[in-house]
Order: structure tokens, then C-alpha cells, then sequence
């Protein structure tokens, strides 16, 4: 049974490979080679919230408006957008837009796109706000949120229409084809319809995607001109940076800090980095540690962490140190906040605090997670030392990491954070607000750290629509936590890319770590 | 024979079950697999609801009892990264570990014959020395250092001018030890379809090449353990009295060497040999991993970093039932060699 199922699967395989490669035999084509080091988990763009499906969505399919390098809108299937009123935005669609399928995009599809997203476990969460999303014409969409809502239009970045007609009914097997499975096979998670600049053609997972332009992309005045795209995964670092050095790929993503200079010095290659938003940091666990209460403590803490010295050193400069964390381009980003090494002031608050003579702490850092991150772990460690703290690290494999940091199992734990919202009062929500296991507040803050009057500030900040006094409120929420030293702040990541010389990256990339690839150029050689 | 086949059928079948269970036991320490499948805002319920519906909440006997009844049927269960059965997942995966084994053993074979029975025969010649100090050499320096450097030399290239460039011997120094790159780096290019999920990169000339690389480096691994074993067999029949014997008679000596002698080296050579290919398909790992060759060793260590505990179970077991299979082909193999040997370990 299984053994004819494998047959067929093959076959079917061996045609649809069959018909591939047909089309790359006609001339004067530009194919981008790419290697990521992951591929998407699913074709379903509602599976998973994480950086390859939005990566992917970004190839696809088109959102309603997406974010500009320097943190703007740009209408995309959205043409125009007003508030009604507090709690109503209408947006404009375009027209004369064609999903892959040949289907036309109408406000339908939007209103299906949004119900389904609210159905999504992983991005159900982000579209709590939206009440209800209703057509008003073929063209128009008018969004209802509970209460007053500012970020409307970040939400409606992440709201890339799927073709509702294609989707809609059950799939071979008996299954609705919108259904969505995390575990298992569904038509969503190998079929795909979007309005965007290219078509999936084929997809071995872990292997090799492969991409052609969509021949009837509706935005003309997209420069971009690669025609068809081969996305091979490489997980290796080395492997991934050898693969462009050598000629096999055009472009690839991320590139490691440790080859950062060679890239940079090939002629063969070109490198563009970018200061990114992921904030990485250490909570410190009060209810662990009933030093930690004592606010002095935490300041000894933050004052003993030299941010500065890991990003030169240990970073080689590919890290942007912070004492927030909000980057910069962020509502909540208080440029003056300024970091706080000095270690003689750590140790003054130390004996102030009666702990002269340190303690003993335990701490967790995962070691294939985040750049760096095990490294990282041990110079934190060597610089607490400098005031007495006797810590005992342990790193682990991520996989691992995630169910101890669940379990609070350390005193310190390290953590990296992306606003899914690209705002600020996301990172409270999530990483400092008091936590609650029945709302889901301060899921991730492994402090324990709890102001209630910041909770109070941040949930007024989410429904205050005048977006400077919105600023002025998570701005006020940075300076408490930093005053308090909530947590040991320590930098935000780069990001980096690397391209053949004659394949101009830098116009389509992002803070996001979203290339645009609709728009990518290509040069001839 | 039959009885014997019998036999090991039943020793594959225990050794399965073993790992299933010692894999099934060590699963709490993989991780949680939910997290890999979820977003890092998803909410604990959304998680708890996930858990549930696979069945991670059950105790430990029912969700092996569960396994094994569906094992029975040769059902192992969904990927849950790829979510497909994991047979198929497996299925898909296997032919290119296995062509990559296949080429490695090739380049095994082809070397370690002629160099270990030359060096046996000229054991002072200077090229037996070089042979001998470079297999030391080549026994220490682990795979993924091998593996790197050889991108870096023929995939990369290095061009590298220690000796003076305005001299004519300068210049054929520099040009000795500068590589020009060019080999593929990594992935199998593509591969030839065969049928089923098998596609080849055995096909063509430009397949072929996007194999040099990983198998020179596999084969880096077990290449200097075959000579020195075939070094050290021949030197002892060498000495033996029918080889003395046959000396003695005026028998040529390439006769000698190559049609009495060697026969008789080859007999634990096989055995090793048998056993090592097994091993071998172990330590694909590796060289896939650095040369991001798609095969299972690929697929399994990204299975490991997943949590893609049904995944990292069923490779397990077929692992542990490749190592049946080629212990089982080299007894036999070794009964029609050395017809003395009985199977069944009965005296005749």
C-alpha cells in the first residue's frame, strides 16, 4: 500500500519534472539561484507565522500594503485606505488583478483571506483586534475593529489575499481544501493561488523550490526582471557562502558573521547588511532569585554587561548594541537612552544592595538559535563575574532550550525578540508585561518582572489612535523599563545578504528580512 | 540456507524493535516538537490543543503501543515537518545517500587493492612510505575538515603566489599550487530520473561531477583503514608456506600475487568490509550535511534539530535494518568464498 503510494508519488514527480523542463529550454531567460538556510515549512501561508512563510508570501502573493525600507506604507493590493471612524477603516482594492489561477481578486477574497488568518492558531493571535471584515462593493473593504485601533494598517501587512474560489470546496481526498493542518497533508499546504509576481512550479522540501514569473503580474512598473527562480536550501553555513564564492548561487541569506569579511573582500560577491530589529537580552528571574526584586541588583546587572565590547568583539560589528528594546523606526525608540557599562557603578549598587560579595546564579542560553547566542552566554557570564555573580551556564540545542525556557528552569535566560507587529508595545506585551497563563500576557517574560501600571499604559497606548500620543506613551513604557532595568538588554542582530555582482539586492531588501524579489533586477553579463 | 535466512529475518525484526523502543524512550529529550511547528506568539492553549491532537499527552506505553500496532502494518507514522508518511519521506531520501555510498566504496575499491597489496609487496619502496604516512594522515583528519577544504581548494579555488611571479620557475610553482574551483559545492545538480523516487546522478558527466567532491571526502574515512588492513593481511600470506611453496615451484610471481594470495587476503576483508559499508551510510551524515547533499543523513539531522520524532524513529530503524541486511549479504557472501565456512554454525 505505502510502497504504491511512494510509486505514485514518484511518478507523479517525474511528470511534473518532466514539464519543467520544457519551458528552461527557450532562450534568454534570467534565473536567480538562491539559497536560503531553511525553505518554507508549507505552501500554506496561513500555516505557520514565521519568517520563511512571510518570505515566501512576499514571492507569491501580494499584502495590502507592505512596509518600505525606511519603515512606511506602500498600497499594494490596497490602493487607498480612510478611517471612518474610530473603529472603521475602508481600504480601496486594486482592479484588474488575476490570482495564478486565472480567478479575479475581488473585496471577497479579502473578506475570506481575514477569516481564515482568524481561524489560523498562529495568526489568530495578531488579528484578535479585527471584529469583522465586510465587502462593500467588488472594491471595497471596510475593517471593524472592538475598540479603536492604531496599527490597523501594520495588521493588514500581514494580510496577503488567497484566491478564495480556488480554495474553497473539498480537496481528493474529502477534506475542505481551506482547511488547515499543522500535522498532515492538506490542499493548502501544496497548492497555491496568489496574485503575486511568481508561481511555485515545484517543491521538494528540504531540496529545491522552484519559481517562474507570473506572465500576467498586474504591477507593470515593477522593474524587476528575473523570470524564473531557483531556491535550493542550505542549511551549512560554509556550505551556503561556498556556494556563492563558487558561481552555484546568485544570492544568498543569512550570511555568518564569521564569513563577513570574506564576503565583503570577494570580488565574486556582494555584501549588504542591515542593523535588523530582533532585540536579544537576558531576563532576570524574580521569582527565582529574591535579589532580583531589589531594583539595585538588576541595575548592577545592566550596569555590568558591556553591550559594546559583544558587538565589536564577539560580533565582529554585526550586531547594533541597545539599552531598549525598541530599534530605531519603532514608536517606542527613545534615541537618548544610552547604554550603561560602567563597571566601578555596578559595583557601588552591588554593595548598596548588601550583595558585595555576589551570589550564585544559574543560567540558560540556547546555542544554535540565535548568532552567536552560546558565546554570547559565556562573555555575559565572564562579565558578571567582574561583580561577584558566580553563574553556572548551560547551553542547549534550541530544541531543547524552548520547553526549559518554558519552565523558567534558570535564573537568567536568554531570549531574542521580533515585534510580529513591527511596533513596540508588542515586545511589552510579550517579554515584560505581568504574566497571566489565562490572557496569555507575558508569555515569554521569564523575569517575572510585573508593573502593573505599564500593563495599564500599554493596553491605553492600543487603542489610542493619535499616533504621536501613542509614541510619547511607549516611549514613557522604554524609559520605566530601563529606570527599573526590567532586563539586561544586549543588541540587535544584524541581518546580512550576499549577491553575485550583477544581481542588485540592496534596492529589495529590508529591516523585515522580506525581499522583495518581484522587483529584483538582474543585469545582463 | 533457508534456515539461516529465517534466522536473521527474526534478528532484523528484534533489532527494529529494540530501536524503536530505545528511540521511542529518549524522545522527552529531543524537544518539543511544537514549537518547531508553531510561531513564537502562538498562544500556550493553541500549543496545548496541538499536543493534544497528536497524541504527546499519552502516556508513554500507549503511545508506543500506538506506534507498534501501526508499525506492524508498515504505517511508521506522519513527518511532522514534512508532512507526509515518513516512509516516503525516507524513500525519497535514499537513493542519493546510496549513490553516494555506491561512488564512495567504488573509489574504496579501485584504491585500496592496488596500493595495499603493492605496498605489501614492495613494503621498503619509498611510494609504500608515502602511502603508509599518508594514510595516518588521512585516518586523523576528521571528514568535515576534509569535506571544507576540499571546496575551498576545487570548488572555490585558491590562488596562492608564495614563489617569485617574474621568474619562468616561479610561475610553474605558483600555478602547482593554485586550484582553479569550479567543482559543484553542493547539492546534486539534477539528477536523472530512474523510476520510483530513485533519480541518478550516475547518468551523466555533469551528475558524476557533483559526486566527486562528497564521495572523495566520504571515502577519506575508510580509505586508509582498507589499505592498511589489505597491507597487513597480504604481508602475513606473504609468509605462509603455500605462497613459499609456489615460489619455490617457479610460478610467476604476478600470478602469485594476484590469483593466490590475494584470494585469500580478501577473506576478512570482506567481513570488515561488510560491516564498514554499513557504518558508512552512518557517516553520511556528515558529508552530506557540509556538501548539503539531500539524502537521509541530511533529512535526519534536520529531523533531530525539528524535533521530527516519528521521522527520527523510523530512520532509526531502517538504518538498524540496512546493518542486518549487509551483515546478512556478507556471511553469505563469505560462504560461497570459503566454502568451509557453514552458515547455520552447525558442524557439518
Amino acid at each position: 500500500m505505502t510502497f504504491k503510494k511512494t510509486l505514485l508519488a514518484g511518478m507523479i514527480g517525474a511528470t511534473v519534472t518532466g514539464a519543467t523542463l520544457l519551458p528552461s529550454l527557450a532562450a534568454a531567460q534570467t534565473t536567480l539561484r538562491m539559497a536560503y538556510d531553511a525553505d518554507p515549512v508549507s505552501l500554506d501561508i496561513h500555516e505557520q507565522l514565521s519568517g520563511g512563510i512571510l518570505q515566501l508570501s512576499h514571492m507569491t502573493h501580494d499584502p495590502l500594503v507592505r512596509w518600505t525600507s525606511d519603515l512606511d506604507f506602500e498600497p499594494r493590493l490596497a490602493t487607498g485606505w480612510e478611517q471612518v471612524d474610530d473603529t472603521t477603516m475602508r481600504m480601496t482594492l486594486r482592479e484588474g488583478v488575476e490570482f495564478h489561477s486565472g480567478n479575479a481578486f475581488t473585496a471577497d477574497d479579502v473578506v475570506w483571506t481575514v477569516e481564515r488568518l482568524k481561524r489560523s492558531p498562529d495568526f489568530k493571535g495578531i488579528f484578535t483586534p479585527v471584529e469583522s471584515v465586510t465587502a462593500i462593493d467588488e472594491h471595497t473593504v471596510e475593517f471593524k475593529t472592538g475598540e479603536p485601533y492604531p496599527l490597523l494598517l501594520n495588521l493588514a501587512t500581514y494580510v496577503f489575499p488567497m484566491d478564495s474560489a480556488f480554495y474553497s470546496g473539498t480537496a481528493e481526498d474529502g477534506d475542505p481544501k481551506d482547511e488547515i493542518v499543522k500535522n498532515g497533508n492538506s490542499f493548502a499546504s501544496s497548492n497555491l493561488s496568489g496574485t503575486g509576481p511568481f508561481t511555485v512550479v515545484e517543491h521538494q522540501k528540504g531540496t529545491r523550490m522552484e519559481f517562474e514569473r507570473n506572465p500576467d503580474y498586474w504591477d507593470e512598473d515593477s522593474p524587476g526582471n528575473v523570470d524564473r527562480i531557483v531556491h535550493t536550501p542550505i542549511s551549512e553555513n560554509a556550505t551556503r557562502v561556498a556556494a556563492l564564492l563558487s558561481g552555484d548561487v546568485d544570492f544568498i541569506a543569512p550570511v555568518p558573521p564569521n564569513d563577513l569579511e570574506r564576503v565583503r573582500e570577494s570580488d565574486d560577491a556582494e555584501l549588504v547588511t542591515m542593523s535588523g530589529t530582533r532585540i536579544i537580552f537576558f531576563h532576570m528571574d524574580q521569582n527565582r532569585v529574591d535579589a532580583f526584586q531589589d531594583e539595585r541588583v538588576r541595575q548592577a546587572f545592566a550596569y555590568a554587561v558591556n553591550q559594546d565590547a559583544i558587538a565589536d568583539r564577539l560580533m565582529k560589528g554585526f550586531a547594533t548594541p541597545a539599552a531598549q528594546f525598541s530599534p530605531k523606526g519603532y514608536a517606542g525608540h527613545i534615541e537618548s537612552l544610552e547604554r550603561r557599562y560602567d563597571l566601578e557603578k555596578a559595583q557601588e549598587l552591588m554593595a548598596e544592595a548588601g550583595y558585595a560579595d555576589g551570589f550564585e546564579i544559574t543560567m540558560m542560553a540556547p546555542n544554535n538559535r540565535y548568532v552567536n547566542d552560546a558565546k554570547i552566554a559565556q562573555a555575559v557570564a565572564t562579565m558578571l563575574a567582574r561583580i561577584n555573580v558566580d553563574v553556572d551556564l548551560k547551553t542547549m540545542p534550541k530544541a531543547q532550550y524552548w520547553g526549559e525556557f518554558d519552565d523558567r528552569a534558570a535564573d537568567m535566560m536568554m531570549i531574542g525578540w521580533h515585534a510580529d507587529t513591527e511596533d513596540s508595545a508588542n515586545f511589552h506585551e510579550y517579554l515584560t508585561a505581568c504574566p497571566d497563563a489565562d490572557t496569555g500576557a507575558g508569555q515569554y517574560n521569564a523575569g517575572n518582572y510585573c508593573n502593573p501600571e505599564l500593563d495599564k499604559l500599554v493596553s491605553e497606548a492600543n487603542v489610542e489612535v493619535d499616533l504621536e500620543q501613542r509614541a510619547e506613551m511607549l516611549q514613557q513604557v522604554e524609559q520605566t523599563l530601563y529606570d527599573e532595568a526590567a532586563f539586561v538588554p544586549l543588541h540587535w542582530q544584524d541581518l546580512a545578504w550576499a549577491s553575485a555582482p550583477n544581481v542588485d539586492i540592496e534596492p529589495v531588501l529590508n529591516v523585515m528580512n522580506f525581499p522583495y524579489l518581484g522587483d529584483l533586477v538582474i543585469e545582463e553579463e | 540456507m533457508i534456515a539461516f535466512l529465517v534466522k536473521r529475518i527474526f534478528h532484523a525484526l528484534l533489532v527494529m524493535f529494540v530501536i524503536s523502543l530505545i528511540a521511542f524512550s529518549i524522545q522527552d529529550n529531543l524537544g518539543d516538537p511544537i514549537q518547531q511547528m508553531v510561531g513564537q506568539s502562538v498562544p500556550e492553549s493553541e500549543r496545548e490543543a496541538l499536543r493534544e491532537e497528536l497524541g504527546l499527552n499519552d502516556p508513554f506505553l500507549v503511545q508506543y503501543l500506538r506506534f507498534a500496532k501501526n508499525a506492524a502494518r508498515f504505517d511508521f507514522g506522519y513527518s511532522y515537518n514534512f508532512n507526509q508518511p515518513t516512509t516516503e519521506v525516507i524513500a525519497r531520501h535514499l537513493p542519493a545517500t546510496l549513490e553516494l555510498v555506491a561512488a564512495a566504496t567504488f573509489l574504496i575499491i579501485a584504491l585500496s587493492v592496488p596500493i595495499g597489496v603493492y605496498s605489501a609487496i614492495k613494503p621498503r619502496a619509498w611510494l609504500s612510505r608515502f602511502f603508509m604516512g599518508v594514510s595516518i594522515v588521512g585516518i586523523s583528519i576528521p571528514v568535515f575538515l576534509t569535506a571544507i577544504v576540499l571546496i575551498q581548494l576545487f570548488a572555490i579555488g585558491v590562488s596562492w603566489t608564495p614563489f617569485p611571479t617574474d621568474t619562468a620557475w616561479g610561475n610553474w610553482l605558483n600555478d602547482l599550487v593554485t586550484t582553479e574551483g569550479g567543482m559543484p559545492a553542493y547539492g546534486r545538480g539534477d539528477p536523472v530520473h530512474v523510476f520510483g523516487t530513485w533519480y541518478t546522478n550516475f547518468a551523466s558527466p555533469r551528475g558524476l561531477l557533483y559526486l566527486v567532491l562528497p564521495a572523495i571526502s566520504l571515502a577519506s574515512i575508510m580509505l586508509p583503514l582498507f589499505i592498511r588492513l589489505i597491507r597487513a593481511e597480504m604481508l602475513e600470506v606473504l609468509q605462509s608456506e603455500y605462497v613459499k611453496f609456489a615460489r619455490a615451484k617457479g610460478i610467476r610471481l604476478r600470478r602469485i600475487y594476484f590469483l593466490h594470495a590475494l584470494k585469500n587476503t580478501m577473506l576478512p576483508v570482506i567481513t570488515v568490509g561488510g560491516v564498514q559499508i554499513g557504518t558508512l551510510v552512518a557517516y553520511t551524515i556528515l558529508t552530506e550535511t557540509v556538501f548539503q547533499w539531500p539524502g537521509m543523513g541530511l533529512m535526519f539531522l534536520d529531523a533531530i534539530e525539528r524535533s521530527d520524532i516519528p521521522l527520527i524513529v523510523t530512520y532509526l530503524m531502517i538504518v538498524g535494518l540496512i546493518f542486518v541486511i549487509t551483515n546478512t549479504l556478507v556471511d553469505l557472501i563469505y560462504g560461497l568464498v570459503n566454502p568451509t565456512v557453514k552458515l547455520t554454525g552447525k558442524p557439518a
